[in-house]
């Protein structure tokens, strides 16, 4: 799922400071998995923001929606009403989110409520964790099952590094070294000859770096 | 000849190679590298110039080594793929074969969390031993990593690092077998305080035959106090320095600790010339250089080589 | 037992506190009472294992959005106690209840009742 985390209360509430009307949207898709944008979050934010603003003396005019997705045109279809006699929207979608609602609604402006962290998983209720950069040409199979792109510091498809130590990182002990945990798996999988080939120089048109990417199904195209 | 370096000759030559260490500063004053470059005349064989070590910003690599030749010294060209993708670690090797640069090693880098710019956007475009294959294919083939012809192919002697102290340990001289197959020529390891584990992994490299197809020189670095000791077996990622080091720094008195630990550096040299697969030494006296000289003199490798 | 307690308190009953959510506390706040507690069976001894141990969580959680709301995070608190201990109950509520006079009254309470 995408990971997300609440922006501090006082940089929201600088953001909206301005907008008197204010609709807090949530996603019911993966940051409410990772509980940063679901029902429960924005029904946390719009209380926050109502006591923030009667402490302030004013007459809080804050309206809560989540939405089945914000990473889909027809559910966008959700906020038409509710949308209409707001002055600015916070989205606490992954980013993903008040991008679709500032490309929707033209004369509405739009806050992120979230940071969006990453691509990941959670290790334990309240943990999560980096598990995929999007490359876009998936090779997991050639280190065991595990991604050197994203969980390797310095993205090494031939490592570990000079910084392996102890099964940790260099940059962190808090930061697992991929690379022993390739090393390990591979060695239990009887594949070590998987490590004694110099891995060629990677292909990132498919990443971020060959531009913003799109992906077309023809076979679903209506 | 590959390259037709004197560090290549010294070792295609049979004899015992030594190289030396320059940090340029982290301004533009040219004079500093000089200085440096006095201490190490006539010393080794070559010179290493780091490429901003430690992601700390310093004078480049490439201008350090043009200041070395100009000062009669040959340099080895560091390059890391922290900072550059392949277009500039390809230009960049271009321009130091056109100014007479010879030798390369090629390195990851140290990330830049560590460095005085840790906000910046680290590359990785290729890995250390990608690095390798590149310098190897533009030498070797006459071609960039996209294929295309180089018409007038750079020829530098490649040269690699290893660490045999870092993890998981039994992969390590696998992983310089690795370097081999990519087109290393020669190895400069990370500095040895631990012999004995040393040892134990060149057994490892004699059993795999990797000391037949490179050479490999063992990196060599005298404490200048108990406090660069405790520093390096603490803070410094990938590094063993055993009690037995540090307390010998510490038996003697505060002002004769620098002498003790050129004279461990001395015995660390001495027993690395008897190891078998060993082709010479790399002495890094870091913001010491003065030192060297003693260092090389008392290790008995004087005078170097006229190849 | 008859015990005396403050008539100012009004008590919210729920199965386990671990049914206690930050919004429920967070709306008592907004609609302007001046102080909150949950007062949750003693440590080790919840019936769901671990309910009144997320509670004592979600008021640490509430604690803290009081402060970055600049309130105070007094007005939200955690009590341990067993359905046998009337006599604490009652030395709790007396507590509390000391403990927000002294805080006075809360600005979200004021500003609600003047709207």
């Amino acid at each position: 799922m995408v990971v997300a985390e609440r922006k501090p209360l006082n940089e929201l509430l600088e953001m909206v400071q301005p907008y008197k009307k204010i609709l807090v949207a949530g996603c019911k898709g993966c940051v409410t998995v990772c509980n940063a944008g679901g029902k429960k979050e924005v029904e946390i934010l719009a209380s926050e923001l109502r006591i923030a603003r009667k402490k302030e003396g004013q007459e809080p005019d804050v309206k809560e929606i989540t939405l089945e997705r914000q990473c889909d045109p027809e559910y966008m279809d959700q906020l038409t009403e509710v949308i209409k006699d707001r002055d600015a929207v916070l989205s606490i979608a992954c980013s993903v989110g008040p991008q679709y609602i500032a490309g929707r609604f033209d004369d509405k402006v739009v806050f992120p409520g979230l940071n969006t962290t990453f691509i990941g998983g959670s290790l334990e209720h309240g943990v999560f964790a980096e598990f995929c950069q999007a490359c876009g040409a998936c090779g997991i199979h050639n280190f065991g099952g595990l991604c050197p792109i994203a969980r390797c510091s310095k993205s090494l498809l031939n490592g570990p590094c000079g910084g392996s130590s102890k099964g940790k990182c260099e940059i962190s002990k808090e930061v697992d070294c991929v690379w022993q945990l390739i090393y390990d798996r591979l060695n239990r999988l009887g594949q070590m000859d998987r490590l004694t080939r110099v891995i060629p120089c990677k292909d990132w048109t498919t990443s971020r770096d060959g531009g913003p990417r799109k992906t077309i199904r023809e076979d679903l195209k209506l | 000849m590959k390259s037709g370096s004197q560090l290549e000759k010294v070792l295609t030559g049979g004899h015992f190679a030594v190289t030396g260490e320059c940090g340029p500063p982290r301004n533009a004053n040219p004079d500093i590298v000089r200085q440096k470059a006095a201490h190490l005349r006539g010393m080794v064989d070559s010179v290493n110039v780091t490429d901003n070590q430690t992601a700390v910003v310093r004078m480049s690599s490439l201008a350090g080594c043009l200041i070395l030749m100009q000062e009669g010294l040959e340099p080895n060209l560091q390059m890391v793929v922290r900072d550059r993708n392949r277009i500039a670690i390809q230009s960049d090797i271009l321009g130091a074969y056109a100014l007479g640069v010879r030798n390369m090693l090629c390195l990851s880098g140290d990330h830049q969390k560590f460095g005085d710019h840790p906000s910046s956007k680290n590359v990785f475009d290729l890995d250390s031993m990608q690095l390798i294959q590149t310098v190897k294919k533009m030498r070797d083939d006459g071609k960039f990593i996209n294929d295309q012809e180089i018409e007038f192919p750079p020829k530098m002697f490649i040269g690699a690092a290893a660490n045999p102290f870092a993890d998981p340990a039994e992969f390590r001289a696998v992983r310089l077998g690795k370097k081999v197959a990519a087109g290393v020529d020669f190895v400069q390891t990370q500095c040895i305080y631990n012999l004995d584990r040393f040892e134990k992994f060149m057994q490892q490299v004699r059993d795999m035959g990797i000391d037949e197809k490179v050479y490999i020189l063992g990196g060599v670095t005298p404490m200048k106090s108990v406090g660069m000791a405790n520093y390096m077996k603490n803070l410094v990622p990938g590094m063993d320095v055993p009690e037995e080091v540090i307390n010998r720094m510490k038996g003697v008195g505060k002002k004769d600790q620098a002498k003790e630990g050129i004279a461990i550096a001395v015995e660390t040299i001495q027993r690395l010339k008897e190891m078998k697969g060993i082709a010479g030494v790399h002495v890094m006296a870091i913001e010491w250089e003065e030192r060297v000289p003693e260092i090389v003199e008392m290790a008995g490798l004087l005078p170097r080589p006229q190849v | 037992m008859r015990l005396q307690y403050p008539t100012n308190i009004r008590v919210i009953m729920v199965p386990c506190t671990g049914r206690v959510d930050v919004i429920h506390l967070l709306n008592a706040i907004e609609e302007g009472a001046d102080g909150i507690y949950v007062a949750g069976c003693l440590e080790g001894d919840c019936h769901y294992i671990s309910g009144n141990l997320k509670a004592r969580k979600r008021v640490g959680q509430v604690k803290k959005i009081l402060t970055e709301l600049g309130l105070e995070p007094e007005r939200v608190e955690m009590y341990n106690l067993s359905a046998a201990q009337g006599p604490r109950f009652a030395e709790i509520a007396r507590e509390m209840t000391e403990k927000i006079k002294n805080l006075g009254p809360s600005p979200i309470g004021q500003k609600a009742k003047a709207a």
